[in-house]
Parts: structure tokens; sequence; C-alpha cells
């Protein structure tokens, strides 16, 4: 194994002031939790970067594969080792690199040293100097170029010295952790995971809650919720799922209510029931994968009628969306395959022939009201009976 | 306790079938190709699994090709029969109501220039004798018709079949999909005249992945999988010998006291019709009682239609009491396009997504049924409130 380290740069935590050691050491967190089971690691701090050293084996495409989706990382900068600083190793060890990543030996290059031990006889700009120097006797078809190099060859002597050159870009945002809690309402759809991946990519950790309706929704509906949350987890981290069995609730409004509003009003309860879940474990807001004008229920008027019965900011990241921007999103994440499997969810079941589009919130809470006397129970009991998941 | 009346999509294996087969993986575990004392044991299996299938039809043993499944075998005998005989022509005959391991190999070979035709079935799902008079030609190089139709259980008349085909064109190869039949009555190829029979081993209590082709002797057949030369260069690659060996013990097993078994099992389903013919509401698709020869109703499938009910609903609230039933046929289930054997036979188009299919196996209880039935009567009336279209 060539590279025994990588380098993470961090972009945007670099700015927060007092608050910068928070942002690393929830970064850290992270990248420990995503590199768990790789092998045998540690993960340092110093001088505004971020170490990860492996001391055992390790897979180098799956490690960097787990990196790319720690939010928070700009770049990753695989790293080699050089023990032995004495000049003539190191020079042998950063020609025999070059050669093994660039076979391609008409490059262009420049030399940036650190020297953190400064006991080391050569300084800094010797240190550039006398290895370009080497380099281009070892590749005479190689070029120095200061100002404009294709390969910017990093050499930092410590007690070991570190070498890197290759720069392979992160997905950047935030860690998870740094920015609250929230509880991301999950249908079996392809919105609502690239909804709660949008929201934990600035810094939020996630809890899900789905609503599951048998008979009418299958075994398989719920599996690939499941799913779904852990596609979704790679990324946010492990993901507190609730599955509400929201039933005898679906077919209250159904007798009750009329078909025409029936969406409106059972939206209007899953945001309530969600909202009071979310009170209770400690979460700031609600994620939707809603999208302005996609279905009935998405209209500007059906959206402010969900809304109406939330107190808590509700944050819907894909609103401006287009549908292909979504399936987008969702194909980079690795969600759609799962999100297309045809498996009903409980919007889908009772819809009506044609569902209101401009509902009209005193109509709709007049219609509730006909279920007055039977539902605080009901929400109670889908609340009690819920089933509660960690999906990692 | 769980009711599992899904016995057409796959059944539970046979104790003496998981003993034989972990003994051949752990103890007699050889290569049978292999020269030595452990490849002899090996063979063994293999030749004993044979020898109890080839009685049981009244066959030779090396009549009989071991695949991974019935799926294997129509495909063998359909695309195999057809590459292997094109010289004599290139037009096949096939039903309506086949199973998708016949339908697509027939609209594979369309695409490579041959001719299908596919015959009509009546109101009962029985293939239609004189259609296929007029289909046999000069040029017909093959007929195939399953044995027992998968999703309405419908026998078709084989034995007519067998000898109209032998009238018009002693040519004519005849292929029977037997994967639903094989188990289920006496068959015998010779007496039918059958040059080609496809089996399964997981629909008679064996192992998933192994099933049989027989082939007739003297009836060419091109093999579709080349490598090693095994089973006389028929069927290339290391022999299954656990599933083999799994599929031969459930036959003895199955094949013991066959028509004492069958008695039962017609009752039993005699009991099923009765029962749940109580409920208000109920069509039973193809044929209701037992008949002489190679006619009438399989002894272990039901196909049961619910008015106003969805099929996937009343499932899934079965599944809720443990009662474990199919849509359709399973095969198709996952897919939302609905049966081509129900719409073939002229089922009514309100009951095409509204039908279950119940099917026994010799382990099933008249308590079973008994049990189903009042789980039937409990859900009916429920979902008959709820189902769009059920209200008034």
């Amino acid at each position: 194994m060539m590279f025994k380290a990588f380098l993470i740069k961090y972009g945007e935590i670099g700015l927060k002031g007092k608050n910068r050691y928070l942002f690393e050491d929830a970064l850290m967190r992270q990248i420990r939790f995503a590199l768990n089971g790789t092998g045998e690691f540690e993960v340092s701090k110093e001088q505004g970067r971020i170490f990860v050293d492996f001391t055992s084996d390790y897979d180098y495409d799956e490690v960097l594969e787990r990196l790319g989706r720690v939010f928070g990382i700009v770049a990753i900068c695989p790293v080699v080792h050089c023990d032995d600083n004495r000049w003539e190793n190191l020079t042998k060890v950063v020609g025999d690199y070059m050669d093994a990543v660039y076979p391609d030996k008409a490059f262009t290059f420049k030399v940036e040293s650190r020297r953190a031990d400064k006991n080391y006889p050569k300084k800094s700009m010797e240190i550039s100097a006398d290895m370009g120097e080497y380099l281009l006797d070892r590749f005479p078809q190689a070029k120095v170029d200061v100002h404009n190099p294709q390969i910017l060859l990093n050499i930092e002597i410590r007690q070991k010295t570190y070498i890197y050159s290759l720069s392979i870009p992160g997905p950047g945002g935030m860690p998870v952790g740094t920015n609250g809690k929230a509880m991301l309402l999950l249908s079996g759809g392809i919105d609502s995971p690239v909804a709660g991946y949008m929201i934990a990519k600035r810094g939020v950790r996630i809890d899900a809650t789905y609503f599951h309706a048998p008979p009418y929704t299958s075994e398989r509906a719920k599996e690939k919720v499941i799913d779904l949350a852990k596609i979704v987890a790679r990324y946010a981290g492990p993901i507190k799922l609730n599955i509400v069995n929201f039933t005898d609730i679906q077919m209250a409004i159904y007798e009750k209510c009329p078909h025409d509003e029936l969406t409106i009003i059972m939206r209007r309860y899953m945001m309530k029931i969600a909202e009071y879940i979310a009170k209770k474990d400690g979460c700031l807001g609600l994620v939707t994968g809603e999208s302005i004008g996609q279905v009935a229920s998405q209209t500007m008027q059906s959206l402010a009628a969900t809304n109406a019965v939330c107190t808590m900011p509700v944050y819907r990241p894909v609103i401006g969306f287009d549908k292909n921007d979504i399936v987008e999103v969702s194909q980079k994440i690795g969600a759609f395959e799962t999100s297309i499997l045809p498996y009903e969810d409980c919007c889908t079941i009772f819809v009506a022939k044609h569902p209101v589009t401009k509902p009209n919130i005193r109509a709709i809470e007049r219609s509730e009201f006909h279920l007055a006397d039977v539902i605080d129970e009901l929400v109670e009991t889908a609340i009690t009976t819920r089933e509660v998941l960690i999906c990692e | 306790m769980e009711i599992y009346l899904d016995n057409a999509a796959t059944t539970r294996a046979y104790e003496s079938v998981c003993q034989i087969m972990v003994k051949t993986m752990r103890q007699d575990y050889g290569n049978p190709s292999a020269l030595h004392m452990k490849g002899v044991e090996a063979e063994h299996y293999v030749k004993n699994a044979r020898q109890y299938i080839a009685r049981t039809l009244k066959i030779g043993e090396k009549e009989l090709i071991f695949t991974s499944g019935g799926t294997e075998s129509n495909n063998m005998a359909i695309i195999g029969g057809a590459m292997a005989n094109c010289r004599a022509g290139k037009h096949l005959i096939t039903t309506g109501i086949e199973h998708a391991s016949v339908y697509n190999p027939m609209m594979y070979l369309e695409s490579q220039g041959y001719e299908v035709t596919y015959l009509p079935v009546d109101s009962t799902g029985t293939v239609r004798l004189d259609a296929l008079e007029k289909a046999i030609r000069e040029d017909t190089i093959l007929v195939s018709v399953m044995c027992v139709n998968n999703e309405i259980g419908t026998i078709q008349p084989l034995d007519k079949i067998g000898r109209l085909i032998k009238e018009k064109n002693p040519k004519t190869l005849f292929h029977v999909d037997a994967i639903q039949g094989f188990g289920k009555m006496r068959l015998w190829p010779s007496k039918l005249g059958i040059d080609l029979l496809s089996a399964s081993g997981h629909k008679l209590h064996g192992p998933k992945g192994v099933g049989f082709l027989y082939i007739k002797d003297r009836v060419k057949v091109h093999p579709l999988i080349l490598g090693g030369g095994q089973q006389k260069d028929m069927r290339s690659g290391t022999e299954n010998v656990p599933g083999i060996a799994g599929f031969g013990q459930a036959v003895e097993e199955v094949f013991e006291n066959l028509e004492e078994k069958l008695d039962q099992l017609y009752s039993l389903r005699d009991y099923f019709i009765q029962r749940v013919c109580e409920l208000d509401g109920v069509v039973i698709n193809g044929f209701t009682h037992r008949q002489e020869g190679f006619f009438g109703p399989a002894p272990h499938i039901v196909s049961v239609s619910f008015a106003d009910i969805r099929a996937e609903v009343l499932l899934h609230a079965l599944e809720e009491k443990k009662i474990y039933v199919s849509s359709g046929s399973a095969c198709s289930s996952n897919h939302p396009a609905i049966s081509g054997t129900l719409k073939a036979i002229g089922v009514e188009k309100k009951y095409l997504d509204a039908t279950l299919r119940f099917s026994f196996s010799f382990d099933t209880t008249q308590k079973d049924i008994d049990d189903c039935i009042d789980a039937l009567k409990s859900i009916v009336p429920v979902l008959r409130r709820f189902t769009p279209g059920g209200r008034r």
C-alpha cells in the first residue's frame, strides 16, 4: 500500500471564529464514523488541517469513497510517508512517488515544502529548490512552472515526512451535528431522501418519520423506506426512524371527510404527528420533500394548508427544484434505484379522482371537525405505538 | 401459527431433503466428475435422484437433464429445441396462458425469425383443440403447452393434444411445462406423446435452484450452457449435487402413496371452495370440481375473485394474520401488470385486480382452511367499506 495517510482539507468551517474547534471536532467525529470498519486508523488535527493515518491495511478505493460522503470535507489528499528523512533517501522516495503516480512524465510541477522539525539540516526553501533539481535530473521531460504548475508537490518534514500532490474533491457542506437536528418526513418516493440529504449537508443531524398503513401498504414498502433511510444515513450518520401506523387515522378521515380533501387532511395529521415526535426528541424543525406544484397537495394553497398545523419551521430544500433536478441528486446519492421500486405509499392509496388543488383552510378545518370525537385518541395511539429503528 | 397457502409459488422443503443436502455438502462433497472416491460418492447421489425421477415418469435414466430450475428447463426445451430443428421449419405453437419462462423464449424466437402461433383458451382455461388442429402445419417444429396453469390451476388435455400433434405432424415435438403439474398427478410422457417435459424442485418440497428437462431418446435439442461437457455435453457446469440429491429425495417422498394423497388434497380443495363460497361476492375462476383424466382442476390451486376488493390489500390484511397467499400469479405479482391468464379466460375487468390464488400442499390441514375462511369473513366486509368503489 503506497498511501498511508490522508490529509483532509475543509473550507467553510475554517471561517467560524471562536467556534471553530466545535466544527473541527464534529468533522473528526464524522470521519471516524464514516471510516469505521475500514481498518486501524487515527484521526488528528493540527494547524487547521486534519490527518487520517492508517496503521493497518485498508482498501484505498473504499476509504476514498467513504471520505467522499463526509460533509465538511472540501478535498482529500492521499499522503505517502517517508520514515527515513535523510536527504538521500528522501529524494529517492519522492522520485519513486512521482514515477508511480504520474505515468506520463511530460508534466510541469512546483515543489512546496514545510519544515515543522526546525532541526532539519535544510530550510524549506532549500528543500524545494534541491528537490526540484533532483526531479528535473530524474525526469528530463518534466519542467518547473512556479506560477501555474500541473502538479503541486507538497513535502512536509515532521518526525516522518509527508508527501502529497493529489487532491480529490470532497462533498463540501458542513459536518453533520454542527447545526442541530431536524425531523424528516420520509416517504418511499424520490423527493424526501433528497431533501434529507440536502439538509444534512448543511450540518443538520436527521431523524425521520414514516407513515405506514397496513394492509394498504405492504411490508415491502416499509423495507424500502428503511433502505432509503440507510442510504441517507451513509451521508447523514445514523438516522432514528419512527414508523407510525397511520391506518386507523386514514380510515377515519376516509369515512368522515369529503374525499377530495382526503390527501390534504391526511398530510395535516402527518405533519402534526411528526411535529409532536420532533419536539419530544429535540428537533429544531421539520423537513419535507415538497416542491411547488408537483402534485395537488403541493400547490401554494395546499402547502399553506399543511403548514398551518405546525408551529415549528418546515424546511423544504427542494421547493424550487424541477423533478429532473431532484432525480439528478437522487441518482448522485444512490437512492434513485430504490426510490422507484413500485410499492405504494399511503399517500397514493386513497387519492380522489379530482383532489382539491386550492384548498381553503376554513373549509378544511370545518371538515376536520367531523373527526373531533375520535381523532385525539387515534393520534395518541399512533404516536405511542410507533416503532423506532436506528438506520445506519 | 402461520398458515402458508402459497404452495404454487414455492413449498417448504422436507426435513429429509435438508438432511441429504447437508450430507452432500459436509460429508460427500466431492465433484462428481472427479476420478477419485470422493467423486464417485458424490456421483451416487446424482444417480439415485435420476433413478427415482425416471421411475416416476417411466422414462429412461438417460433421458433426464438436470438444470437450474423450471425457467432454464423451459428455455432449453424451446430455444434449444427450435435451434436443433430449424431445418425442419420455423413455426412453433403455444397457448395464450403460458408462464413467462415459456412466453419470453417464444418472443425471443420471434425476434430471431421464427413464427409463433398463440392458441386461445376457453373460459375454464382449457386450450381449444380445434384451434390447435388448425394451427399445426408441415413446418411446425414444436408445440409447448403447460400441464397445469399456475394462476387458476386448470389441467390441459395433454393426452388429446399429444395424439392430435402426432396425427397431424409426427415430426412436431411436444413440450410440456409440468412445473406445477409434476407431483400432482401421474405423468407418463411416452403414453402422452410428450417429447420434452420441464419440472422444478422447489414446487414439491425440494430445494430452489434445481429442475430437470426430460428429453425423449433421439429428440434433438441444442444445449444452451456450454463448458466442461457434464451431463453428456447437454448441460455443462458441475452438477448441483446438493440440489439434485434434495430434489430426488423430495420426489421419492412425494410419490409415495401419491393417489391417496391426491384424493385427500382434492377433498381439501372441495372443502375450501365450499367454505369460501359462504362469503358474498365471490367467484371461483376455472374449474370448481375434480374431473376425470387430463381435464379439470389441479388439486392444489384455487383462484378466487372478490368483488370490490383490491387483491393486494386483502393479501396484506391476511398477512397480518400470518396467512400467506398470492395475488394472481406470484411470478408476476411484483409487476403491476395484470394477470395474462385471467384476461385470457375472460374474467370481468372489475375482477382482474381483485383475485387471489390460494394454493395447498400435502401438509395443508382442514384447520388451516377453517382459519383462513374465518379470517376472510372478518376482513372482507371491512375492506369493502373502505376500498375505493366499494362505498355506496
